[in-house]
């Protein structure tokens, strides 16, 4: 369960955040939507431990975080964290060295991973012979091999086309029921949001407020084909009516009216 | 005046004031240097006496006659180069290997064939700046993106135009940076060689001065092919660095 | 990979054959006034390393080579981690490393003589200050361009500093050090070959300045085709190495 209060976080004379007070329940797919620049990956970085707040508190399974990472927190950065003098299985064996799992261990269960995210036949390769879709992959498995309870995902799928986005969207519900841990994805495509998370919050423009709360109310069995159901349209509509202005804002145009 | 600047130069003033203070203090004696603003005196009235002039003269001409040479002639070699991917494979790993190798070494060879005049020097400056350019030739219009080349045809443009409108302004800091790497090259080889045995020129009057123990004359020259080779590098240098930036890449 | 592999292979023999076939051209032209054909060369070297004075001159330029190489390396490594893990002074000092990269070394070399007198001092010195630019080059680069997000993730794994370094740092920045060490390699070569060739009294260099004296063509020839040899292989040995360390 995370708690985040008031956490304002301003760098320098830039207030880029807040004040936000939300709480995740554990174990839930939690979605954060909002115009660029909003501070959706500073809130993250709080989230995980790798920035303090300006004021106010944030806790994690009844206990503060404060700088530093919090045991059983992975966290899976926009851009590529692949290790390049390590091969995709010794990068996803990485995963586990925090763990006292021995060797015999950690390559059954890295190898149960790679063959997950679809890597087996490139358990061999080095990073810079893969494409950007596939690095990605790599470093989601390098992050859930340990298995973390609080899983934070930065825009994972910003570098990839839209099918193969739709089935790592899938691969990550699949991950989320299996591993039972809590989601907390960052993402600007709404249909993805709405899609994958059973709550999608919505940030203002900067300094990144809450603006919205939407509840998909979605079943835990679910998988892409969600978009069938009629609620998906007016959920999605829902998001952007309210993003809409933001963007605006954020690109220097204020709009009145619709 | 930017960090960045006060910073370097502090670095230099304070070096050269060290090199003032062991020169002074003696730790330094005098027969091996003189301190700094003796050397800097010495120049100055060499300078303003146009002693060596003709000798720097003669210096600078081989270099610009090497660099010339190996520019023109690499540039084209490299155009005509990337055009021809077999020959190009089959010569990569001289290219690749090429800077390992120790260029002066064939001087002495150059001396006998073509004598003690001028030739050899020029020659091993000419060796050694020409793969430079090559090399960079090759390295611009390899980058030269496809999508670039599609443009020019759908606009409808022959090669020539292409080449003009194109590939030469997208190759103006590669070959800006060619230029830079011929000239540094040419001077070294030609300096150089003329260090080792020549009978005229800058490299041979500092070697002479330096049998001679004439230090008043030897530190003042030396001095001057260090501002002459830093100066000319430093200006390449920002130019390069104009063109990059205009184009987000540093 | 396999294919990559045998067609650099064959396009390397093709090379060294076409090499070869301009040298036996151009010793045809010139004559043996001037030249010797690749197999006289060959004949000669073998002949000459059958001597014991060849023996005592390779083994004074390797003997200064050594020491030079050793002390560009550590004081290119220390000078590039310093530099390189302060930004202002790795900003500040890399343009004024690139512009004493560019002067002629040898012009430094009767200051170095001055200083260390003629003996294997000098030459050792001479060979490390051509070493020694590169290797810190190369060396701050590494470190400089350690990309952030890989600290990041050491960061979230909760890496403790050894650790970082130990399991991130250094294998991040090896690659472009080992590219450092490589250049600066032949460089150290080029550079102990030519202070013996410009003032020494033994050694490979000061071998081939004294055959111009005695006007032995089939010295110089040799010595130079192996100096030629000697470093070009070495380096191939070393391209290959880099090659792998930035695997793929």
């Amino acid at each position: 369960m995370t708690k985040v209060f008031p956490a304002p976080a301003g760098g320098e004379v830039v207030h880029a955040l807040g004040p936000i007070d939300i709480e995740i329940k554990r174990g839930e797919f939690f979605a954060v939507v909002g115009p660029s620049g909003c501070g959706k990956s500073t809130l993250l970085e709080l989230i995980a431990g790798l920035t303090d707040p300006t004021e106010g508190e944030i806790e994690f399974e009844g206990r503060a975080i404060q700088k530093s990472v919090p045991d059983g927190v992975g966290v899976v950065f926009q851009e590529d964290a692949c290790f390049p003098w390590l091969n995709v299985r010794e990068n996803v064996e990485f995963g586990l060295r925090q763990k006292n799992t021995d060797a015999a261990q950690k390559t059954r269960r890295a190898a149960a991973v790679i063959d997950m995210m679809g890597l087996h036949d490139f358990a061999r390769s080095y990073p810079a012979q893969l494409s950007g879709g596939m690095r990605q992959r790599v470093c989601i498995a390098r992050t859930i091999v340990a298995e973390p309870r609080l899983i934070l995902l930065d825009e994972p799928f910003g570098a990839l086309d839209q099918q193969t986005r739709l089935l790592m969207g899938d691969e990550m519900l699949r991950l989320w029921r299996q591993i039972s841990s809590t989601v907390f994805l960052i993402t600007h495509a709404l249909d993805e949001a709405v899609m994958l998370s059973d709550r999608i919050m919505v940030m203002s423009a900067r300094p990144g407020k809450v603006i919205d709360l939407v509840e998909t109310g979605w079943p835990r069995e679910r998988d892409s084909r969600i978009v069938e159901r009629e609620n998906f349209g007016a959920l999605t509509s829902r998001l952007w009516k309210t993003l809409r202005e933001e963007s605006l804002k954020t690109m220097g145009r204020v709009v009145s009216g619709v | 005046m930017s960090r960045l600047r006060l910073y370097q130069i502090s670095v230099v003033t304070a070096f050269v004031l060290l090199l003032e203070a062991l020169c002074l203090a003696g730790v330094i004696d005098k027969v091996t240097m003189p301190p700094p603003h003796i050397i800097l005196g010495d120049l100055a009235r060499m300078v303003l006496a146009r002693r060596y002039f003709a000798e720097i003269g003669k210096s600078l001409a081989n270099v610009l006659l090497a660099f010339t040479s190996a520019y023109l002639i690499g540039v084209v070699a490299g155009t005509i180069l990337h055009g021809n991917k077999r020959v190009r494979e089959i010569l990569d790993p001289l290219f690749a290997t090429y800077y390992a190798i120790p260029v002066f070494a064939f001087y002495p060879l150059f001396i006998v064939i073509f004598g003690l005049g001028d030739g050899p020097q020029v020659l091993i400056g000419f060796m050694l700046a020409i793969v430079a350019v090559i090399v960079t030739t090759l390295n611009g219009l390899d980058r030269v993106p496809s999508v670039l080349k599609k443009t020019a045809r759908v606009n409808g443009l022959n090669a020539l135009q292409t080449t003009r409108y194109i590939t030469l302004p997208f190759c103006a800091p590669y070959l800006l940076t060619a230029a830079k790497l011929a000239l540094a090259y040419a001077f070294i080889g030609v300096i150089g060689s003329e260090f080792i045995m020549a009978r005229s020129g800058m490299g041979y009057e500092i070697s002479y001065a330096y049998t001679n123990f004439d230090n008043a004359t030897m530190y003042p020259l030396i001095l001057l092919i260090l501002l002459l080779s830093i100066a000319a590098n430093s200006l390449l240098s920002r130019w390069e660095r104009i063109l990059l930036a205009r184009r987000g890449q540093n | 990979m396999q294919r990559e592999a045998s067609a650099t292979f064959r396009n390397t023999v093709i090379l060294i054959v076409g090499l070869l076939l301009f040298w036996e051209l151009a010793y045809l032209i010139v004559g043996q006034v001037a030249l010797r054909s690749p197999w006289q060369t060959i004949q000669f070297l073998g002949k000459l390393m059958q001597t014991d004075l060849f023996w005592l001159h390779l083994a004074d330029t390797l003997k200064a080579f050594g020491v030079a190489l050793v002390i560009a390396v550590a004081l290119g490594l220390l000078i590039g981690f310093g530099l390189g893990l302060h930004r202002l002074s790795g900003d500040a000092m890399e343009p004024m490393l690139v512009a004493l990269y560019s002067i002629p070394k040898i012009t430094l070399y009767p200051i170095i003589l001055l200083a260390f007198g003629i003996g294997i001092s000098a030459k050792i010195a001479f060979g490390a200050i051509h070493g020694i630019i590169p290797v810190a080059l190369f060396t701050l680069n590494a470190v400089r361009t350690i990309k952030p997000i890989l600290i990041k993730t050491g960061n979230v794994m909760k890496l403790n500093s050894t650790a970082m370094a130990r399991e991130i740092l250094f294998p991040a920045a090896v690659p472009e050090i080992f590219t450092g060490i490589r250049v600066g390699f032949s460089l150290t070569l080029i550079g102990t070959v030519l202070g013996e060739m410009f003032a020494a009294q033994r050694g490979l260099g000061y071998l081939l300045m004294n055959a111009i004296s005695l006007y032995n063509i089939d010295l110089i020839m040799s010595v130079t085709f192996l100096l030629v040899l000697i470093a070009a292989s070495v380096n191939m040995v070393l391209l290959a190495i880099d090659r792998r360390l930035h695997h793929g």
